[in-house]
């Protein structure tokens, strides 16, 4: 464990802009900072986007390097930061700034737990389609800067497709906005999308505008059992060609099934898995929809024949019992991570119909260095394939990289990309956690240049060391 | 312009590629907006080599350089406002490649919008973003304005159905950022660049989605006796949950302008209609359009037709479509505003519409996607009385500024170009437009794209282009 030191003048300096009470120094309250093994010097915890502003202004002139956090569930994407002096705990910003359930529109502070907002929504029968993994616990903020996807996404696009506006303070501590809180604007640049997935190296987000959604009616699930991945797939290529407009699609490996049914899971959700549902010896395909009756009829009509097309070995609906498997579903990411000591997670991009290239590859690049491995594939193209070592040795190490090195050397062939958000923290230096260095990455680094040209803000996290 | 420069691009591109006869440029010194500004010379590539050499000579010659579709735009972005080469991109216009089973189509820019969704019918497919000028628009003007059009309201704006680009930035960086492969990592450049207006590259190749063809379709005309009526139908539609795939709505006056043109059958008689569509799986959209309906009778809808056949559906369509240009006969100019308002709001902005029209003594049409609070009144007025002119600047302004009081914006799908950038500090504080110029000077450090675009200059407002010629017939969105 390592971690930085600073003068007593500069907490100081912190305590007067936010109070001595929201100024953390000591080490057992530093160590639920940590991030890979780095502890900063003291934890800033401002109240509001003013104090978030004076704190980045005073770091930019004291050289200090920052990383805002949240609920802290995902700080392990990405690269350690080179520097770590100040975690810049954003939780206090936590107010719902407006919600105008008639206008579908929201703005709330960067700090909100998601699980709050769903609530607030809930009572007028709307929603975020933001099922994130650590839905429980993850704050607006840190789920936009981490770039997670869900698997609604399948219908509702991702956080992009609904993030109207935000406000973000720059690395030189500047607070400045971009879009606004309408549905439908093309008002200036859209600085707010260079924030999604940035890693809060581009600037601390303090406010963000959402458009909201109407609540589905009824909702139900399809879930149809192959015997390899490649009927699985056909029958996710059976779907994209109909008229069905599912709300989400995966294709599930039998490792995911064994990951369920394991104590881990139960951490993320309590309630237990449908029995008969999935099995760990099958392929699976899963399908979300929702509608009224005769929509639903419909649905289950029409997934059941592509279904059989695809040479399915059984399928099931799910009603009363679809939360709880949809719930192990949204958290397969905390669950994978929690079932092994160095779970290594590689997010897969390719085009639909070279995912099962893609997983053929995965799946023979894991068994041949013996490890253990489960993979979700969301049917728009995107694969989270989890290889499961037993321990953090450096055999487990040498062989998990051989697998990932074959991984993404396929990718790229296949014009695709393969990152690894999530690793071992002593793993990460020998891997290209971002994949192969990208064409734009000088691009990049224009940007980067101008949001945080003295490289304060979580240095060193992003891809190519931005 | 610099003879040499004339020459250096005549030998690039071919003599016939070169236009910059006063004649000639005359063509190019508008667009759809009321603004005017002509080029220098006006050139068209064919290849991205010829866009990289045509970067190179415009640094060579320190040129202004301005990138243009098929010049439909209604904010002045394909405009040289400080002269230079207007680099046409016409000629520029193969579908390079469609990928039917993983729906995504690559495109030139100047592939007009509704080509690339009839190369896909016979698949199911089609290219969502659908401005009204979408038979003549480009996809590069597209991408560059981030257009709407009115079936956004469900299936979203051009950002959200790119996925990749191949550009040229004004140092003559060939560029190419997004993947065709969803999530590309490092920073959404594309999220950046797409909506930027032409001030940040010239895009040369374009990577979209394409979107699945609904299997049915619903087209609905609800007839309203009160302007208040219709929009309160429209609040409740949203207030309820639904959303259609469009929500239009044209008001009276407007209305008896396209009939007359169109033929469409819509009623002469009535304050205003909403044009309405569900689309999905058949079982859903008999159930929501039932729904629609009754609302709208709820709300004392005179009446609500259903188009019966594509036919009908089509015609309807063509109203909506054509009413810029059906406004266009009426009068010399129009002035078109593109606010955008939170949905609730709708009756009482359009109440005040009203208002300022009678104060200002202008006729103002108002015909607009409801269903997203984007508004479009039409200001009525002879652009060659400048009197008129000036009243009619002023009139717009408070429309605008009304719209931001309701927390709106300025502007929702047209974009800001050189007709709006004085108006965006009524929006954005020095510190927000600070950061967005530091951005548009990172990839455009000399200022020779698109100059003078988006951001305020700091000359004031008495420089206003008056147009010299009627407008006429342009369908925009």
């Amino acid at each position: 464990m390592t971690s930085s030191a600073i003068s007593p003048s500069v907490t100081s300096r912190l305590a007067e802009i936010v109070g001595a009470a929201n100024v953390a120094s000591d080490f057992a309250q530093l160590a639920t900072y940590e991030i890979d093994r780095k502890l900063p010097a003291a934890a800033v915890r401002p109240g509001t986007s003013e104090e978030v502003a004076a704190i980045v202004k005073f770091a930019a002139s004291e050289r200090l390097a920052l990383v805002p956090t949240g609920a802290r569930t995902k700080l392990g994407i990405g690269y350690a930061p080179s520097r770590y002096d100040l975690a810049l705990d954003m939780t206090r910003l936590n107010k719902v700034i407006a919600y105008d359930p008639g206008d579908l529109t929201l703005s709330v502070e960067a700090g909100v737990p998601l699980a709050k907002l769903a609530q607030v929504l809930a009572e007028h029968r709307q929603f975020l389609p933001l099922p994130v993994p650590f839905a429980n616990r993850t704050t607006i903020g840190g789920l936009i800067a981490s770039g997670v996807d869900s698997p609604l996404r399948q219908f509702y696009g991702t956080a992009r497709d609904f993030l109207l506006g935000m406000e973000y303070v720059t690395g030189e501590g500047v607070a400045a906005k971009s879009g606004g809180r309408v549905v439908k604007n093309v008002t200036g640049y859209d600085i707010h999308k260079l924030m999604i997935g940035a890693l809060g190296t581009l600037g601390v987000i303090t406010r963000v505008n959402f458009k909201t959604f109407p609540m589905p009616l009824a909702t139900r699930g399809f879930v149809a059992r192959f015997a390899n991945a490649e009927t699985a797939l056909d029958m996710r290529h059976r779907i994209a060609r109909s008229l069905l407009t599912p709300l989400t699609m995966e294709i599930l490996s039998p490792g995911v099934a064994e990951l369920f049914s394991s104590d881990a899971a139960t951490r993320y959700e309590r309630a237990a898995m449908p029995a008969n549902v999935i099995s760990n010896t099958e392929w699976a395909l899963t399908a979300g929809y929702a509608g009224d009756e005769p929509v639903l009829e419909r649905y289950a009509k029409d997934l059941q024949r592509m279904a059989q097309e695809s040479g399915a070995t059984g399928v099931a609906i799910l009603a009363e019992n679809l939360p709880p498997a949809w719930a192990r579903k949204r958290e397969v990411i905390p669950i994978a991570l929690a079932s092994s000591p160095a779970t290594t997670i590689i997010k897969i991009g390719v085009l639909p119909m070279r995912m099962n290239e893609a997983l053929a590859t995965a799946q023979k690049a894991a068994e041949a260095n013996n490890l253990r491995w489960a993979a979700m594939a969301r049917g728009l193209g995107i694969i989270y394939f989890a290889i499961l070592p037993s321990d953090h040795t450096e055999d487990w190490r040498q062989r998990v990289a051989s697998a990932i090195v074959a991984i993404q050397e396929v990718c790229a062939k296949l014009a695709g990309h393969a990152t690894i958000p999530w690793v071992p923290a002593e793993w990460k230096s020998t891997l290209q956690i971002w994949g192969a260095p990208r064409p734009d990455a000088p691009q990049m680094q224009k940007v980067k240049s101008v949001f945080d040209p003295q490289n304060i803000l979580s240095p060193g996290r992003f891809a190519q060391n931005l | 312009m610099d003879s040499q420069l004339l020459r250096d691009l005549k030998s690039l591109l071919g003599s016939q590629a070169v236009l910059h006869r006063p004649e000639e440029l005359m063509l190019y010194e508008y667009d759809g907006s009321v603004e005017v500004a002509r080029p220098n010379c006006v050139v068209f590539p064919r290849t991205t080599a010829d866009v990289l050499a045509i970067v190179k000579l415009a640094n060579q010659y320190q040129t202004p350089l301005v990138g243009r579709g098929a010049g439909t735009g209604l904010s002045g972005g394909a405009l040289a406002r400080k002269g230079g080469i207007l680099t046409v991109f016409s000629r520029m216009n193969r579908i390079l490649e469609i990928d039917i089973e993983n729906q995504r189509a690559t495109v030139q820019p100047g592939v007009v919008n509704s080509d690339l969704s009839a190369a896909v019918a016979h698949a199911g497919l089609h290219f969502a973003p659908d401005p009204s000028s979408q038979k003549a628009c480009t996809i590069g003007g597209n991408v560059s304005e981030n257009s709407g059009g009115p079936h956004t309201l469900a299936y979203g704006v051009t950002t959200n159905h790119v996925l990749a680009l191949e550009a040229v930035l004004p140092t003559g960086e060939l560029i190419r950022i997004g993947s065709p492969a969803l999530d590309a990592p490092g920073y959404d450049l594309l999220g950046l660049f797409v909506g930027s207006e032409g001030t940040l590259a010239l895009i040369t190749e374009i990577t979209v989605k394409l979107t699945r063809l609904p299997e049915a379709v619903k087209t609905l005309l609800a007839i309203f006796d009160s302007l208040d009526d219709a929009t309160e139908t429209v609040v409740d539609i949203t207030a309820r949950g639904i959303t259609p795939a469009a929500c239009e709505m044209l008001d009276g006056w407007t209305l008896r302008a396209v009939e007359a043109y169109v033929h469409a059958g819509f009623p002469l008689d009535c304050a205003a209609v909403l044009l309405l569509e569900v689309d999905g799986v058949a079982e859903a959209v008999q159930q929501h359009a039932e729904e629609v309906a009754d609302i709208c009778r709820a709300h004392r809808a005179r009446e609500v037709r259903v188009a019966r056949d594509a036919h009908e559906r089509d015609l309807l369509w063509k109203g909506r479509k054509n009413a810029f240009g059906a406004v266009g006969r009426l009068s010399p100019t129009y002035y078109v505003q593109d606010g955008v308002i939170p949905r609730t709001k709708l009756p009482a902005t359009l109440r005040r519409i009203n208002e300022i029209g009678l104060k200002y003594g202008f006729q103002i049409g108002n015909i607009f996607h409801a269903g997203d609070g984007n508004l479009h009144p039409l200001i009525l007025f002879d652009a060659r009385d400048e009197a008129q002119f000036r009243g009619v600047v002023a009139a717009a302004d408070e429309i605008i500024q009304f719209c931001i009081e309701m927390g709106g914006s300025i502007t929702g799908e047209h974009g800001v170009g050189m007709e709006k950038d004085r108006l965006m500090p009524l929006l954005f504080s020095d510190a927000d437009l600070d950061v967005m110029r530091a951005v548009r000077d990172a990839f455009n450090p000399q200022g020779l794209l698109n100059p003078e675009k988006i951001f305020p200059t700091t000359k004031g407002c008495g420089e206003i282009h008056v147009r010299p010629l009627p407008l006429a017939g342009t369908p925009s969105a």
